[in-house]
Order: C-alpha cells, then structure tokens, then sequence
C-alpha cells in the first residue's frame, strides 16, 4: 500500500499551476486536501506522473459575501465550512451538510474544491450545490468559466473539469427571507458516505412552497436535482399529493445497487426522506412516515 | 475437585495489607505506550534489513502455468523474487490436524503455493527488496500466467457430487463432522407441547487488529540461530513450529514478541507469508520484514463465524425446554489452519448449545467443508457467538411461541445455582456456575420492568423498542484437553519466574503475554500483593523465549487464571525464601516476620526488621556474614495448568436495548448490560474493559461486520470503507456487573474474562431486535442484522 513513483511541484500561483496542468494534461493531478487522492494513489488504484500541490494558493481559500452572492474558494476546507459564520447567515444547508462528512480528522484537511471536482456521487457537497443553485468557478487555458452545478457532474467522478482545468471557486446565491433547508442522510455509521441522503433548500410562502429544490445523493452516477418536487411547489400539500410526488421521485430516480442496497431499497430512502423533508420543513408532523426519529 | 490448598504462611494472599488484588491501579505500561515509546515490528530495523511483499493469486482458484520475474528481477532495489518451489528447499509444508478430533482431514499446506493456488489472496511469490515501495513496485512487474479453475464458493453445495473436490487426495471437501447424540431427543420433542425451528445465518468475518500481522526474521548464519520478532499471543508455539518445519532445534530459533496493537486469536496461528517470511530470512540471510497492509490483511488474517446452523427447540406451556437439536454447517476456506485446525469453532458450537440450561436432550450434527475462501479460523470467543445466539434464539422462539417472557423462560431452565459440580449433555464439566444470580443481577440493573412498561409506551407512539436478553457460558483456563491432547505443541501450562534483584526489586519473568489486555498489569499486581513489595518495584519480562519459562501465551482467556496462578505460587515461594534469610539475619523464625511495603517486619506488630533492599545488599554482596549453611535462593520459579477440570467455565448475561426504525431498516443501539462471572477479578478496570472490548466485537457482528465473496470466490469489501467494524460512534453505553464464584483449581480463583462479551453481545441484540419487530409478526436469524435485511423482512422493500 505504497503510492507508486510520482514527481511533486507545489504551484506558486494559480497561473503557474495552470501552467503545470497544460504541459502534463493527463498525467498530472492535483493535491488539494489529498483525502481522496493519496488514498486512491496509495492502492494504486490512480499513479500520476505529477502531483501538482495548490495548498498554498491563499487566493483560493476563504468565505466571502460579493453582493448578493457568497464565494467559497475551492481550497476551503470542510472544517472552515462548519466554523463559518457567513455560512451559518447564507447558506445553512452547507453546514448541516458538512457534519456528515467524514471525521474531524479528514474535514480538517479535504477541501470544498477536492470534494466537488472528485464527484463521488456520495458525497454531500455536489448534492448542496444543485439544491442551492451553485455556479463552480473554472479556469482552464482558455480563461475563466462558470459552470451552473446541474451541468457540471457528469457521472461517476466525472465532471465537466478538463485536465487543464483548475476548479477555483462556488458562487452560492444568498439564502433569502423565509428560506428554509433540510439535510439527512442514512449512513450506517457516522461519518461513513450515505447509502441515500438528501440535501433541500425551499423557499416558504404560506403553509407550503414557493419552490423546493431536492438535491438527492447515493441514488446513481450523480447526485439528482429530483424533479418531483416541482409537484409541491405552489400548492397545498395533502398526504395524497406527497403520495403522488414520491411516485414520481420513485420512478425518476435510478438508483445503483452495492453491498450496502439494493436499487430498490434505495428508492424506497429516498421516499422515506422526502416524506420526513417536507414533513420538517412545514412543520407537519402528520406528514412524516415512520413516527418520530 | 482439589480444595484451597493450604498456605504455608497462613495468610490468603488476598487479604494482605497491601493486596493489589482487586484493585483498579494503573497498567505499568502505560506511560510507555501513551508516550509513543512502545516498540511494534514495524518500529524494528535491523542492519541489512529488507522488506518482503508477496504477489498473491487474484484468483480462487487456479493452476499456476508460469511466473516470469525476469523484468521484475532488473526493477532498483530487489534483493530477490522467490516462488513456492524454490522455498520449499528450506521449509516443509504442514498439515492442520488434530488427532482428538477424530477424522479431521486436510491436504498439505506451502508456504508459498507451488503449482495451484486455492484462494484469493494466496501468495504465489515473494519479492525481496530494499523497501515495501521498491518490492511493490517490483511486484507488480511479475507476470504470472494462471489457469482458472472452477471454485468451490457455498458451503452448502460443497459436498455435492457434482462439485469439484478442492483436494483430491482427501476424497471430498468434508473436513471434519461430529455428531453428538444425548438424552432421548425425539422422544422429548414428540412430547413437548411446542417445537420451534429456524436456521441462524452468520456472517463470516475478521478481527481487524490495529496493528496487522507483521515479523521480522533474523538468520544469523554465523551463530545458526533464527530470531523472530512477531506480534504473536504464543511465541513458544511459534518457535516450535518454525524450528520444525526449518529442520532447526528449537533452542536455535528465539521469538520476541515485543508490543502488541492487538490480536484477538488472529495473531495465534501460523500463517503461510509468516512462515515464507522465515524461510527466505535463511535463503537469502539477511533480515526479512513483512508487514501485512490492510487489503492482505482482509484477504489472509484468519476469518472466523461463517455458520448456517439450523436449530430446533421443545418446549412445554409451563415453559420447561425439552430438547435441543441443531445441525451446522461451516465453510472454512481450502486449508485447515495449522496447528489448531479449523475444526475447533465448529467442535466448540457442539459442545456450548444449550450449555445454561437443564435440558438434557440434545442432538447435534457439525460439519465443516472446504472451500476457495480465506482460512477461517479461531477468533475471540470461538464458537461460543455461533452457540449463544442458536441458542438464545431458540428459547426466545419458544417463549414467543409459549407467550411467556423471556426473562421467565430462562429462570425457569437455567441450571440452579446450587446444582454444581454438574455436566451438560455434550460431556462439559461446570465446577461452579452462577447463572441464576448473574439473571437476578442484571434484572436489576436495566429495571427490565420500567424499560418493558417504557417499551409499551412507545409502541403505542409507533416508536418500536426492543429488549433482548441472553444467557452464555465460555470456555476459560483450557488445560491440556484443548490442544495438548491433539498432539499439537501447544502448551497449557505457564510458568513465572521471580527474583529479588540487589536493591530489593522484583524481577518477574512470565510465560503470558501481553497485548494490550494488561497481562503485564495483573501480573504486577499478582507478585506485589503476594511478597508484600509496592507494584512499581516489580518489573515484569514477557514475549521473549529466550527469557521467560515455557509456556503457552495468552489467548483463550488463559492469562490471569493459568498465568497468574503461576505467579502467585512463584511469589509465594519466594517470599518463603526471603523470611527464610531474615529469620536468619535478624535471629528470628520466620512464621514471626512478614513482609509489607519492602521491607521485612514482625509479623505480630508490623514493626519495621529490615529492608528488602538491605536484605539483598547482605545476601548478593556479603554472604560472608550470614551464619553457616544458610544458602539464599531469591530466585523461584513455579508452573501452573488446572488437573481437574479440563476448561473453567464461566458465566453470565447480556441484554441490550434498541429502537428499530421501521421505515429505513436501522437499529440504534440504545443500551447493553452485561453480567459475568470470572472468578476473582484481580483489576476490576481491566476486567471491565475486557468485557466492553468483547461486547463491541460482538455488536459489530450483529449489526456490521462481514466479509462479502461473491460467487467467484472474490472478497469484495477488503478494505476500511466497505468492511464496517464498529465505531464508537453507534455503540452503548455498557453497563458492566459481576458476580464471583472463584475456582477451587487454584489459589488465586480467577478463571478467564476476555470472550465473555463477544461471547453473547449478538445474541442479546438479535433478541431484541426481534423483540422490536414482534408487532409486525416477524423474526430474523441472520446477522447482521443490516438496514436491507430489516427492511426485507419487513416487506418494505
Ligand atoms: C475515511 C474517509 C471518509 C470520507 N467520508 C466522506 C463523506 O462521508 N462524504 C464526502 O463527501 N467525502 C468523504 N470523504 C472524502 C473527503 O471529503 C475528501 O476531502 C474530498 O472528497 C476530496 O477533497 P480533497 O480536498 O481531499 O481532494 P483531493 O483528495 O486532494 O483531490 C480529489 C480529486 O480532486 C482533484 N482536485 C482537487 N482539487 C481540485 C481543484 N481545485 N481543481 C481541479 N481538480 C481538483 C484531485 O486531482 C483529485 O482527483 C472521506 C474521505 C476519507 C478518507
């Protein structure tokens, strides 16, 4: 369980590690909180040539309101997101999610960036940027992009990201009035990835939802914007209309199955999950399957 | 049975004034460990010292057409890349039998496999080089061409005709079958008012040390000895059994076994890559390190529990059990594990089912085949998981099915506390057992009235609580009966030696050996308490053959009972020795002296004579002035193994209380109590630990843990994420009580403590969460118990 051979360079500046990617493309990697890497590196399950170290690229770490918007730089850790107050004020579903994340040990060193362009289609992360709305910030050789989060993750670690490409930044629209949010997921241990989790930002009005945005995890190749929820938004949620939205979530999603579930036990969390999600967010316990939790 | 035998100084060592018996005091070693000072085998680098990686078979079976090293050879770094044939010049195969297990078969096992490999994960080479990097990287440049074959995967078709014979020189893939019948079974179950019958699924898992195995092996050809430095539980085993199969004396090979990142029965046995390890230490003659990584380590430590055990219970509507009758089945992987076999987990299920009860009617049938896994072997609290949960599922089955609470069953089937000495119906001697005051005990603990009133409670609020309970019996002290008799060199007696050093401290050299249990603790404690010296003046020697008395080691919760017993009888007679002398120099007799606190003194008045460390000035230093003929010997050395009975027994009980959420399948484990019975407890806190240290192993058997092959033959979860060992975030609290019945075998009373909670942790939770689910007419009888079963069984999905 050694990493095979590989050459190091610690960028200085993110043009000079935009400069590595381009020589070395597809044999370079690069280092960012190293808890997916250097794991898969040590079981030589990936062996790039070049290791392209960004941990001190200080323009790329930090939490900061522009305006209506709030950026996360992509060396952000996990630990920094739960310690945010900014966070905590704009986007509360980032730091509900992030305490499922692995252990103190590995949230104090993966970072936001690592986590979005590795794409484990497990992960809480990409769940809270659909569900949020996010744009990912890139750059790449021909300058910088945005990239809206819902075209962003492709598959199974894939994304939208070239070799070339530096994912720099999120941009998260600020949580407005009467924004609510709710995040679960079931895992077997803490801080083991979800077998099915489920990250929702909604918008109140009234007793029910001006919009509701389902951003589920665990449930195939990439995490899911469920349009199931648009069934919910604008009207009054009877337990027969929720019946009729898990119908459709149920045949919308198209869950993997592993050691942990089957695709069908999958599908059913899902449902459990969005029940006890809208049952939470309008404060309708009437609505919540499976008594209390 | 052998009474208290009696005490030439008139003093039960266990009221002394200064006794550390019973006492919860700090382990010696602690400060060492915590101050990152212990020394493991990966911390050893010895002059010269290369490392070792072994390329290992991706198939589970397969012949082994070519292995081409040529390119690997020329790779920096590489010392060599040895297959089985050309280590098989310096080592002999070995064969995993016992001869007390009458018909126990196996086939010769390499080293190194030689022509065919039998299991994912089975070497098929070493490569030697000048780091784990270098061999790595070498490793994976050697090209081995295979010839799949088919593999014999589910034990339950294993024995078909139509499937292949792993071994064709055994005839079949049976490895051993035992078949016990007591009592008149059928006759009982035609008169019961009630049969109930269900198969118990287990999941095979592993131990998971901290540390994994690792060694290193140093040939010093110019002295023509081997020393061995390994993280084992019994080194003079392993030093037999290397001498053996080298063509060595035993005195040539030394085994040093220095700390230990735990063992749990996986660091008992003898490993091939072990072996191949000190085979090419003596063909190359340098030092070898090998260090298991994680993923070999999921693939070769030994495996353990993999049953279907089908089981059948009588029962009459005033709750009497009538009969017991079980059929098992167990896969243990292409090779019986030398040199305690595999035989021994199936054996133990066949002896232990039923063993609380009064029942005298049992059949059983066990029957152990091979397959192409990994070896399964004995791991903590062997068999005895497998027992208590048939078992204890059973009598709860009967009691759903009588409607009687299972607490009531019990006390109405466990045998009496007052019935001892008495034997179970598969021949196992109980000396003293207390199963009715552990049940009284533990009833109390968890006030099993208020959590059933708070269970009805929540039931009505759609919360579904569960309580289970379970009854166990483990095997502790073994004497010779469990190995020994077996013709296996495996020794059940310990022996301590303890001298006086020239300032008056203790210097104690002891057979056990220490892995993180705190065997180095009792052991202190034992000879402090006994001479009357405070526990920092003892210094305690284990883990190296070269410099401790014979004797097995520790695992099958052996240490304190056999270990410490030597100890005491050790202490005790020096301590004779030394008034002896006192008497001599102080112009006394020593029935008038004692002594307490390092020092001598009167024994009527405590009044200080003279220190031991004056004592030992005068003794080493001027004989000259001690009177004529008075030889000192500050040096004693004692032996120990229980004659009487073959195992002490112990006792206890378990419960556990859980929430099950109906709709996604997950248990949460609210809380677990236990209550045992190990005898005299020589430091509550380790013996506590120990005890919560089991129950976790045994609630990650209930809820998480299994080793998952697929059809092939493939492990597809060997490594950390997949295979899910149990965090401290998803445990209990647990609740620890005990009640104390010393042994009569041996002075100091201690009989063993280190399965009794692996031995039933499963089993309480599987109850209880049966107890959960019992408004939704259902049971389950598999572990683990995973969201995907519960869902399942609960028709949700
Ligand atoms: C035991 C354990 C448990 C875990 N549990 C969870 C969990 O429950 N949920 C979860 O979400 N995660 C979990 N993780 C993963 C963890 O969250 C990682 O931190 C995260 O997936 C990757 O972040 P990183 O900064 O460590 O990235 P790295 O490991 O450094 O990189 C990951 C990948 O992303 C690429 N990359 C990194 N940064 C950039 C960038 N700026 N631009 C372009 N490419 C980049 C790398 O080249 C690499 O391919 C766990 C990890 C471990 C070890």
């Amino acid at each position: 369980m050694k990493a095979s051979a590989f050459a190091y360079a610690r960028a200085t500046s993110v043009a000079n590690a935009l400069e590595l990617l381009a020589v070395h493309g597809e044999k370079a990697r690069v280092l960012s909180g190293g808890q997916s890497l250097i794991p898969a590196m040590n079981l030589r399950l990936v062996a790039p040539d070049l290791i392209v170290d960004i941990g001190e690229l200080a323009e790329l770490r930090g939490i900061a309101v522009r305006g209506e918007t709030l950026v996360i730089g992509a060396l952000t850790r996990h630990a920094d997101l739960l310690k945010s107050s900014d966070i905590v004020k704009c986007a509360p579903l980032l730091a509900a999610a992030v305490a499922h994340i692995a252990h103190p040990a590995i949230r104090n060193r993966g970072t936001i960036g690592g986590s979005l362009a590795q794409a484990d289609p497990a992960s809480e992360l990409p769940a809270c940027m659909l569900a949020l709305g996010a744009s990912i910030v890139v750059r790449g050789p021909g300058g910088e992009q945005r990239m809206a989060a819902e075209d962003f993750f492709t598959g199974i670690y894939e994304t939208r990201l070239a070799a070339q490409d530096l994912l720099v930044a999120v941009e998260l629209p600020l949580a407005r009035r009467g924004s609510a949010h709710f995040f679960q997921e079931f895992a077997r241990r803490h801080g083991d990835y979800a077998i099915v989790g489920l990250a929702a930002q909604a918008a109140l009005q009234g007793e029910g939802f001006a919009d509701l945005r389902l951003g589920y995890f665990s449930v195939g190749d990439k995490p899911v914007l469920a349009k199931a929820a648009s069934k919910l938004a604008g009207v009054a949620i009877t337990p027969a209309l929720l019946a009729e939205a898990s119908d459709a979530l149920s045949h919308e999603l198209d869950p993997h199955g592993d050691q942990q579930a089957t695709p069908a036990m999958r599908r059913h969390l899902a449902k459990v999950l969005l029940a006890r999600c809208v049952a939470s967010l309008l404060n309708r316990p009437d609505l919540h399957i499976g008594g209390v939790s | 049975m052998s009474s208290i035998r009696s005490n030439p100084e008139g003093l039960s060592v266990l009221d002394r004034p200064n006794s550390y018996i019973g006492k919860t005091v700090p382990r010696p070693n602690l400060d060492r460990l915590l101050q990152g000072r212990g020394c493991y085998v990966s911390d050893i680098e010895l002059p010269r010292m290369a490392h070792v990686v072994f390329v290992r078979s991706p198939h589970a079976h397969a012949k082994i057409v070519s292995i081409d090293a040529a390119a690997a050879r020329q790779m920096p770094g590489v010392n060599a890349i040895v297959t089985g044939k050309e280590l098989a010049a310096v080592i002999t195969p070995w064969v995993g039998v016992l001869s007390h297990l009458k018909g126990l078969k196996s086939a010769p096992q390499s080293a190194i496999a030689v022509d065919r490999v039998c299991w994912q994960g089975e070497a098929v080479a070493a490569v030697v080089a000048t780091s784990r990097a270098a061999a790595e990287d070498a490793a994976e440049c050697v090209a081995v061409e295979y010839q799949a074959l088919e593999a014999v995967t589910d034990m339950r078709t294993a024995l078909d005709p139509a499937t292949p014979v792993i071994h064709a020189s055994l005839g079949d893939n049976l490895a051993f079958e035992r078949i016990l019948d007591a009592g008149a079974v059928d006759q009982a179950f035609a008169g019961s008012d009630a049969v109930v019958e269900a198969e118990f699924v287990f999941g095979r898992h592993t131990g998971v040390t901290l540390e994994p195995r690792s060694v290193v092996a140093d040939w010093n050809a110019a002295e023509a000895r081997l020393t061995i430095y390994q993280g084992t539980q019994a080194p003079h085993m392993v030093q037999n059994i290397a001498a053996l199969h080298l063509g060595l004396w035993e005195q040539q090979v030394r085994v040093v076994c220095k700390d230990v990142g735990g063992s749990f029965g996986i660091k008992v046995h003898i490993y091939a890559d072990e072996m191949a390890t000190y085979a090419l230490t003596k063909l190359l003659r340098r030092p070898i390190k090998f260090v298991a990584d994680r993923v070999e380590s999921f693939n070769t430590d030994i495996h353990a529990r993999d049953h279907r055990c089908k089981g059948k219970i009588g029962v009459n509507r005033d709750g009497i059990i009538t009969a017991f009758e079980i059929d098992d089945l167990t896969g243990i992987g292409p090779y019986s594990m030398y040199p305690r076999t595999s035989a021994i987990e199936a054996n133990q299920v066949v002896n232990l089912v039923g063993g609380p009860y009064t029942c005298k009617n049992y059949r059983a049938r066990a029957r152990v085949v091979f397959q192409n896994k990994n070896v399964m072997c004995q791991y903590r609290a062997v068999g005895h998981p497998i027992a208590c949960s048939v078992t204890e599922g059973l009598v709860d089955l009967a009691a759903m099915k009588i409607g009687m609470d299972p607490v009531e069953i019990r006390r109405r089937n466990l045998i009496a506390d007052d019935a001892y000495p008495c034997a179970s119906p598969s021949g196992l001697r109980f000396e003293q057992l207390s199963h009715h005051a552990s049940l009284a005990k533990i009833v109390e603990m968890m006030n099993y009235q208020a959590l059933r009133a708070e269970q009805a409670e929540l039931r009505k609020r759609g919360v579904h609580r569960g309580i289970g309970v379970a009854s166990f019996i483990e095997v502790t002290n073994p004497s010779a009966a469990f190995y020994g008799v077996g013709g296996a060199k495996i020794s059940s007696q310990d022996g301590v030696a303890v001298r006086l050093d020239a300032q008056g401290s203790v210097i104690c050299q002891t057979s056990i050996t220490e892995q993180g249990q705190g065997s180095e603790s009792l052991t202190a404690q034992i000879v402090g308490s006994a001479l009357g010296v405070s526990m920092d003046r003892v210094r305690v020697i284990l883990g190296d053959t070269d410099a401790t008395p014979y004797g097995g080691g520790t695992w099958a919760s052996r240490g304190a009972g056999i270990g410490g017993e030597a100890a005491l009888q050790a202490t005790k007679i020096l301590r004779r020795n030394i008034l002896d002398v006192a008497a001599a120099i102080l112009q006394s007799a020593p029935a008038e002296l004692d002594i307490v606190d390092n020092a001598v003194v009167s024994a009527g008045d405590g009044a200080p004579r003279i220190d031991l460390s004056e004592l030992a000035r005068i003794v080493y230093f001027r004989p000259d002035t001690l009177p004529p003929g008075i030889q000192p010997e500050l040096m004693a050395t004692r032996h120990f193994v229980p004659r009487e009975y073959p195992f002490a027994f112990t006792n206890g009980v378990q419960a556990a209380s859980v929430e099950v959420d109906i709709d996604t399948g997950f248990v949460k484990l609210l809380k677990h109590w236990v209550v045992e019975d190990c005898g005299t407890i020589v430091n509550p806190q380790l013996v506590d630990e120990q005890i919560r240290g089991g129950v976790v192993q045994g609630l990650g058997a209930a809820l998480f843990e299994k080793c998952v092959y697929d059809e092939k033959g493939q492990l597809t979860n060997a490594n950390m994420a997949d295979y899910l060992v149990p965090m401290s975030g998803e445990m209990p609290d647990i609740d620890v009580g005990h009640v104390v019945s010393p042994t009569r075998e041996s002075e100091l009373g201690a009989k063993g403590a280190g399965e009794a909670g692996a031995a039933g942790a499963a089993a309480a939770v599987t109850n209880a969460v049966n107890d959960a689910l019992k408004p939704f007419g259902t049971t389950i009888t598999e572990i683990p118990l995973t969201p995907q079963v519960i869902l399942t069984a609960l028709g949700r999905i």
